[in-house]
């Protein structure tokens, strides 16, 4: 099988997808000519046409509402927000409008909107190039939110949002794009969205986390293999709806719990994984649900000290020492 | 240079055929009706908080009823007779502005969305209803309203701008009440008219007398069919009053003058318009009698419809958040079926 980065993954879905349902657009800003800032819409306006590709004035609240309108009126809309931190302008469309139709109209609007967006740091990116506000996102009723960590993974997730009837966010962890390789199959497939994986079994502790963390989490589970500890791995991959099945049958089944997440520690998506844990789970644990996350601070766009805020192998590796000697 | 203000009414001209100009009559008069039995309806407790659109029938008629039937109408809050005009049944509407989840689901066959209540963000949102027609094959035009007050949101400059950009067909209605809640327009904006910043997004901007309903009705026509034709948006600008509160819980003596107010009174767009259909010898007292006795017919029927709707069942607050529940709302739904807080059941 033939190996794809993120964006090459992310780019095959969409085209199958603006292939297979006329109904599919992609627009935002430079996706159209430029083939997107990161290459991820790359060939596909010259394959579709500036009718079902293409760019729109600067304008992300523009954007959003436009996709909305679009989708009431029948269209799936997938639209690009160049970088996550750049959603905010648009959180009013968002917050009130995005997940709340089909509520409103008690199931008669419905909005299968997908808003890609890139996110998280280690890249040395510009300054509010590298948030992550995927809590934010999952905090807002009536709206999806999906977060990749390989370009197979992600092929398939996108296929399953596009064709899903309720508005999804999926976001790209920018560290991932061209440095996440994995075979990836050809045509269109799609995986299912709510389904936490397990991707490497143990019995000493188990790693949460998503996106862009998931490597961090397997290299931390790699080095703990080689001093004889075996940690369990599971990659949440849809924040919402959340499998909490999953998620609470792997935490009883070790005691031991660390969630990590590169957004800002406090009120992170990563409390709500603790705090599930608390409800169900807690009989079962061994020691302290720790938080591997970003400190409590703005992203710091400071290039010599940037690493030290997105967590990485070693300080996962620090944590499961404090919950191994609880 | 002042925009041209378009009027016909008060000049004797009738540039209506008289079916269209009765049609608009009682449109806006079955408006009022509403409008007046809902404030009594809420001063009895049997309505929530509602905004009164009194004083602007001419403005939101108008453009309503230049609409096809296969046209669209993206409402703010104080559309309610533009909803009606577009077919919305009374029934529903009263559900609506009593909360009531059966009157949140408009009818398919009704080309209107829910209103809107942040500001501004309907704009938009009826850029990208407009497109999914010419997408689809579908010749609709969307009219989408906002107040004077709404036009300061950066939604507003974004939506007219996208829709400008990609030809959107859209009629932005702003009607233009003077207020934005408090706020009287000269601190809301330093130009005279907001037709003006049309030219600013490359589309025609027409102000019209928003309680001539002639001026609105024929401006709104030749807007739509400008949409329909694929030549784009317009911004048209109805001059008008609210000449009731805010909602009904505001007190407009706060902010303006009785004088004010007694002046816009004599203006209102259905006694202007009931005297040049008198004057044609289109109307009179008893028409007038048989109308209200009509509407007061139809109000009770559908009031009876809205009052026999039954109870929301608790569990309808975690229906409809996703086409597919969810195993957070799934077992919330089971725990408000059995009566029981979700924590008994976690």
């Amino acid at each position: 099988m033939r190996v794809l980065n993120m964006v090459q993954a992310i780019n095959e879905a969409l085209d199958l997808a603006l292939a297979k349902d006329e109904r599919v657009l992609v627009f935002g800003e430079d996706v159209g000519r430029l083939g997107g800032v990161f290459r991820v819409t790359e060939g596909l306006q010259a394959k579709y046409g500036e009718s079902r590709v293409f760019d729109t004035p600067l304008a992300e609240s523009g954007i959003l509402g436009m996709a909305i309108g679009l989708a009431m009126g029948g269209m799936r809309p997938v639209a690009e927000i160049q970088f996550a931190g750049f959603l905010y302008p648009a959180l009013d469309q968002i917050l009130s409008h995005l997940g709340r139709w089909r509520h409103r109209s008690r199931g008669r609007v419905g909005l299968p909107v997908v808003v890609r967006a890139p996110y998280g740091g280690g890249v040395h990116t510009p300054e509010q190039h590298a948030d992550s506000p995927e809590a934010i996102l999952a905090h807002t009723p009536g709206v999806k939110v999906v977060i990749p960590a390989s370009p197979e993974r992600a092929k398939g997730l996108l296929l399953a949002a596009i064709e899903d009837e309720d508005p999804v966010f999926f976001l790209e962890a920018i560290k991932l794009y061209r440095g996440a390789r994995a075979e990836v199959p050809e045509g269109y497939y799609t995986l299912p969205l709510g389904k936490a994986r397990i991707l490497r079994e143990g019995k000493a502790a188990t790693l949460i986390g998503y996106g862009g963390m998931v490597e961090v989490m397997l290299e931390a589970a790699e080095v703990a293999k080689r001093e004889g500890v075996e940690v369990m791995v599971v990659d949440l991959e849809t924040l919402v709806p959340l499998d909490e099945d999953t998620l609470l049958a792997a935490v009883r089944e070790t005691g031991r719990a660390i969630v990590v997440y590169e957004a800002m520690r406090t009120g992170g998506f990563g409390a709500e994984i603790a705090a599930r844990i608390a409800e169900g789970a807690l009989d079962y644990l061994q020691a302290p649900v720790l938080r591997v996350a970003g400190y409590d601070a703005p992203y710091p766009p400071f290039s010599a000290i940037e690493h030290l805020y997105r967590p990485n192998a070693k300080r996962v590796l620090a944590a499961l020492r404090k919950v191994l000697t609880y | 240079m002042k925009p041209k203000v378009v009027r016909y009414l008060d000049k004797g001209e009738f540039p209506l055929a008289e079916e269209e100009a009765l049609r608009l009559y009682r449109a806006m008069r079955r408006a009022r009706f509403f409008d007046e039995k809902a404030l009594t309806l809420q001063r009895q407790g049997r309505l929530g908080v509602y905004p009164p659109f009194m004083g602007q029938e001419a403005a939101q008629v108008g453009v309503a009823l230049a609409l096809e039937e296969g046209d669209w109408v993206v409402p703010s809050y104080r559309e309610s007779a533009m909803l009606l005009a577009k077919g919305l049944p009374i029934h529903t509407l009263i559900l609506y502005w009593r909360a009531h989840p059966a009157g949140w689901r408009f009818p398919e066959g009704v080309r209107a969305v829910n209103p809107y209540i942040p500001i501004a963000t309907q704009i938009p949102q009826a850029v990208g209803l407009a497109l999914a027609g010419r997408y689809r094959g579908e010749d609709w035009v969307v009219a989408t309203s906002i107040g004077d007050g709404g036009t300061s949101e950066g939604d507003f400059h974004e939506g007219l701008n996208f829709a400008a950009v990609f030809d959107a067909p859209v009629v932005f209605l702003v009607q233009n009440n003077g207020y934005a809640i408090s706020v009287p327009r000269s601190k809301q904006m330093r130009v005279d008219y907001v037709a003006r910043r049309a030219e600013g997004y490359g589309m025609p901007g027409v102000v019209v007398d928003g309680n001539d309903a002639f001026a609105v009705y024929l401006e709104a026509k030749k807007a739509v069919e400008r949409a329909r034709k694929g030549e784009g948006p317009t911004l048209l600008e109805a001059l008008t009053y609210r000449l009731a509160p805010h909602t009904t819980s505001d007190d407009p003596s706060r902010y303006r003058s009785k004088e004010e107010e007694e002046a816009w009174r004599r203006k209102d767009p259905i006694l202007r318009l009931r005297k040049a259909l008198e004057e044609r010898g289109l109307w009179d007292e008893e028409r007038e009698r048989a109308l209200l006795a009509e509407l007061e017919e139809e109000f009770s029927r559908e009031l009876a419809l809205a009052d026999s709707a039954p109870e929301p069942r608790p569990e309808e607050i975690v229906e409809h958040v996703y086409a597919e529940m969810g195993p957070d709302q799934k077992r919330a739904w089971e725990a408000l079926r059995r009566g029981l807080h979700v924590e008994e059941v976690g």
